[in-house]
């Protein structure tokens, strides 16, 4: 969300679902949408079925791979080194968009400088991806009328992941690639209200509708409507709350709907911060393990089923969950949880239903004013921006760079020099293979939901690697092996699997009680966003002996 | 004939038709059954589905059209301007009565909609032609020209056990009317996996895995699109079939809500059927933009995390 908000000021993908269907050219970086978000990848089938080319760039051959033209299969972490060359080669063949360079972009000239080191040849270099393969890309993005470029946690997990979406966007924009039909940027969200989270202000820097906290008029809006003083400068993100927790400054937390001590890289540190607060107050359907180690617990209730509200998709696409089932017990409905706890400290807050809330939400956010609970119904959802009650905005967004006149253009799409970064973590002589992590179809992050439905596709979680590592190792399929990191260990049995290459292994969040994946993964995060390299940690397999092994593994 | 109908953001041209001496104008483009229901008109269909193109399978659609020699199925004939259409006529209800009779003698339309209404109306006695032959465990090994004509003491027909061989969903080809649907939703049309065919010639038609393996071996990624799209419940979520055997499914204290998937970030709309505050079923509405009425494994059967209460 922070490159795309950076570039063009709205944080959320360019493009809708559909879109894909019409396409050119349609580029999956860093996605396993196959597997990791099937239905966005039915609409891609449609349109590989209607002509479009796909590439996957992605280290591993994935499921998704296995339905691209071409497969470029690059080392974990040379996103930005793929990119810049990628860009080098469009403007040396002379296939840039120069009237859309020149009429509404900005920083041409600077970054056309920063990429030209970024010859074939080097980049083939530190990326491992053949240099025919990758000019056969670049010229594909250039010739393409247009095109769809895709990425997910592959792009993000990282500890430079804004830097890396911005070079995606600097690519898009070389060739005109954003703000027309079939052309724009889908960053496929990895839960399914991440970009309502954002739409809401759950940002340390934003209020509701992508309003700056530092933004007095803003502010003041908010608190006329509120009565209350909001803090003027921005808060902090997750990942610097555990820095503060760690020097002691922040010293309480309230945690609705997260699971942190299994989902955070570097599980056993985290979980060490939450052990130490004064207080921690935990709300959730689940007693998980981080509400294990709360004061106090308040049972929640499901949002999509036990619960009426909104969330926002992938496209900007706001729609209605609404309730089905009485949640349990005495669990409670979230909002009315909120209700009593402020009516406890003194406030007395009156909200009769979600869409009580939602209209205020209205009132306040000029991109969600023209979304009544009654269209959101009818219409099977809106995309924002919606200005107005009666009208729709286009299904894409930025159409503005494409104006004739300069003063309807708004403000023009900045380049952004960016730096080629390797992982934190180097892969040495002790710490020899790349651990890269992903999401299995059947299952989802730490298996709290997913760990409730029996799925005949289910297996225990492995540690993925290549045959030919697995040759050298003298490791058999199954075998259960010891994998450490400079942070931990776990015992997994391995699985030979040909989408692998050499150097490179794979695992799962999914089944953090038998095999804990993020006592293995670094805390290294990147500044802009928070978030953490869950893609790129430096490990070592080892074999052991059957008595040897010191982890419960599934099934054992 | 020169007005424009908007849909979208394509703007189709209209077309004006006859259809039981009613002038009825619908966008170029739609089918003849599509004009009927603008129309308010209903005409059975058997093997249609609104997310799938049409494989003119089941023939109980058919309509006359003037100049058409033939009856015309009306699921996927294209309107055209001019067309005189006749929907009810003794030949289209001879035609259907037929329809009914030999799908009726051969499947268990049990649990197929509309079907028993559709028999009184049209004349239809499924029953007529004697006595049901006794179901059998063979129809998947036979082979081409496997099949012979009957001797006349009982019915032909495709009775056979139910297929229970994962946790998630059933198949119950007595129920099979051989529409297509589950094979082209499994395929090219929507999720292609392609772990299902059409297998066998003639009477021995069947839908099968390769080789008949059992779901578990086959290419199947449990995403259930195949149930959805299933008109006779032959495909039925194991959580159905078991409260149908032990005779707890209520469908008429059933209600249906729709809402969206809490897994990953795409946002696909969900129908959660529930009874007695347990959710039984999941389906995905057929027009909605993001589904089409597909769904994943997760977002079609990883429901069950907020029911697994403590008693």
């Amino acid at each position: 969300m922070v490159g795309l908000a950076t570039v063009f000021g709205a944080g959320g993908g360019t493009s809708s679902y559909q879109e894909v269907e019409t396409t050119d050219l349609i580029v999956m970086w860093g996605s396993n949408a196959r597997n990791a978000h099937p239905i966005y990848f039915q609409h891609v089938l449609k349109g590989i079925h209607n002509g479009a080319k796909m590439y996957s760039v992605d280290p591993r051959r994935s499921e998704t791979a296995q339905w691209a033209d071409l497969w470029l299969g690059l080392n974990v972490g040379s996103d930005v080194a793929l990119s810049n060359t990628i860009a080098r080669e469009i403007i040396h063949a002379g296939l840039t968009n120069r009237s859309f360079i020149e009429n509404s972009t900005s920083g041409f000239a600077e970054y056309a400088a920063s990429v030209e080191e970024w010859t074939l040849e080097a980049g083939s270099k530190v990326t491992g991806v053949p240099g025919e393969a990758i000019r056969e890309l670049a010229h594909a993005l250039g010739n393409a009328k247009t095109a769809q470029i895709c990425w997910t946690l592959g792009i993000t997990e990282h500890h430079n992941g804004v830097d890396n979406v911005l070079s995606l966007i600097n690519l898009a924009l070389l060739c005109g690639h954003i703000g027309r039909p079939g052309a724009g940027l889908s960053p496929l969200r990895g839960q399914n209200n991440v970009q309502g989270g954002g739409d809401m202000g759950a940002l340390p820097n934003k209020l509701p509708g992508f309003q700056d906290v530092e933004d007095d008029a803003a502010r003041t809006k908010f608190e006329n409507m509120w009565n209350v003083t909001i803090p003027s400068k921005n808060g902090w993100n997750l990942t610097q709350m555990f820095e503060a927790m760690e020097h002691g400054k922040m010293k309480s937390a309230f945690v609705i709907g997260e699971n942190p001590a299994q989902s955070e890289a570097d599980g056993a540190h985290a979980t060490a911060l939450l052990k130490n607060l004064d207080h921690l107050v935990v709300q959730d359907i689940f007693l998980t393990k981080t509400a294990e180690l709360a004061d106090v617990v308040l049972p929640g209730s499901a949002s999509w089923c036990e619960a009426d509200g909104t969330v926002t998709n992938s496209e900007r696409r706001v729609q209605r969950v609404r309730k089905a089932i009485t949640p349990p017990g005495n669990a409670h409905d979230d909002i009315q949880i909120i209700l009593d706890l402020a009516a406890l400290m003194g406030h007395s807050w009156k909200y009769d239903s979600s869409e009580h809330v939602w209209n205020e939400l209205r009132s306040l956010s000029p991109m969600h004013f023209g979304m009544t609970y009654a269209r959101l119904a009818d219409l099977g959802g809106i995309q924002w921006p919606c200005f107005s009650e009666d009208t729709l905005e286009p299904s894409y967004l930025h159409g503005r760079l494409w104006a004739q006149k300069l003063e309807d253009r708004g403000r023009l799409a900045p380049f952004s020099v960016v730096i080629d970064s390797p992982p934190v973590e180097k892969t040495t002589p002790e710490f020899p293979l790349r651990l890269t992590t992903g999401r299995r179809l059947d299952s989802y992050n730490t298996g709290v939901q997913s760990g409730g439905f029996q799925s005949p596709l289910r297996m225990a979680e492995t540690i993925d690697m290549s045959p030919e590592d697995a040759v050298s190792m003298g490791i058999v399929d199954g075998e259960i092996v010891r994998i450490t990191s400079p942070r931990g260990t776990v015992d997994a049995p391995a699985r030979i699997d040909d989408g692998l290459r050499p150097g490179l292994v794979f695992m799962t969040p999914h089944f953090p009680d038998e095999v804990d994946t993020n006592l293995l993964t670094i805390e290294a995060i990147d500044p802009k966003s928070g978030t953490a390299e869950f893609k790129a940690a430096a490990v070592r397999i080892d074999k052991i002996s059957k008595s040897d092994i010191r982890v419960p593994v599934a099934g054992e | 004939m020169s007005t424009q109908v908007t849909t979208g953001l394509q703007v189709r041209r209209s077309v004006q038709l006859t259809i039981d001496d009613q002038s009825v104008t619908v966008a170029e483009g739609e089918t003849i059954l599509s004009a009927c229901r603008t129309m308010g008109k209903e005409i059975p269909t058997l093997c249609y589905g609104d997310t799938i193109t049409p494989k003119n399978a089941c023939r109980v659609c058919m309509v006359e059209v003037e100049g058409s020699r033939v009856l015309v199925p009306s699921c996927s004939r294209k309107v055209e301007p001019g067309m005189v259409v006749r929907t009810d006529t003794e030949r289209t209800d001879h035609s259907r009565k037929l329809v009914l009779e030999l799908l009726g003698s051969s499947v268990d339309l049990s649990l197929t909609k509309n079907v028993a209404r559709w028999n009184t109306e049209y004349g239809s006695e499924p029953t007529r032609f004697g006595k049901p032959a006794a179901p059998t465990n063979h129809r998947d090994e036979a082979t081409t020209g496997h099949h012979h004509v009957a001797d006349g003491s009982s019915v032909s027909n495709v009775l056979q056990p139910v297929k229970i061989d994962n946790e998630l969903y059933i198949r119950d080809y007595s129920k099979c009317i051989m529409c297509y649907q589950c094979v082209d939703a499994c395929g090219e049309q929507w999720q292609n996996t392609f772990a299902i065919g059409v297998a066998g010639r003639g009477f021995d038609i069947r839908i099968s895995t390769e080789f008949n393996v059992d779901l578990t071996d086959s290419a199947c990624v449990y995403c259930g699109n195949c149930i959805q799209v299933c008109p006779t419940g032959a495909l039925m979520f194991t959580s159905e079939h078991n409260m149908r055997d032990a005779g707890t499914w209520k469908e008429e204290e059933q209600t249906q809500t729709d809402t969206i998937c809490p897994y990953c970030g795409v946002g696909c709309a969900l129908t959660l059927h529930v009874q007695d505050n347990e959710i039984v079923k999941v389906s995905s509405p057929s027009d909605h933009s993001v589904t089409h009425g597909n769904l994943c494994i997760k977002g079609r059967f990883g429901f069950q995390h907020v029911q697994n209460r403590a008693e």
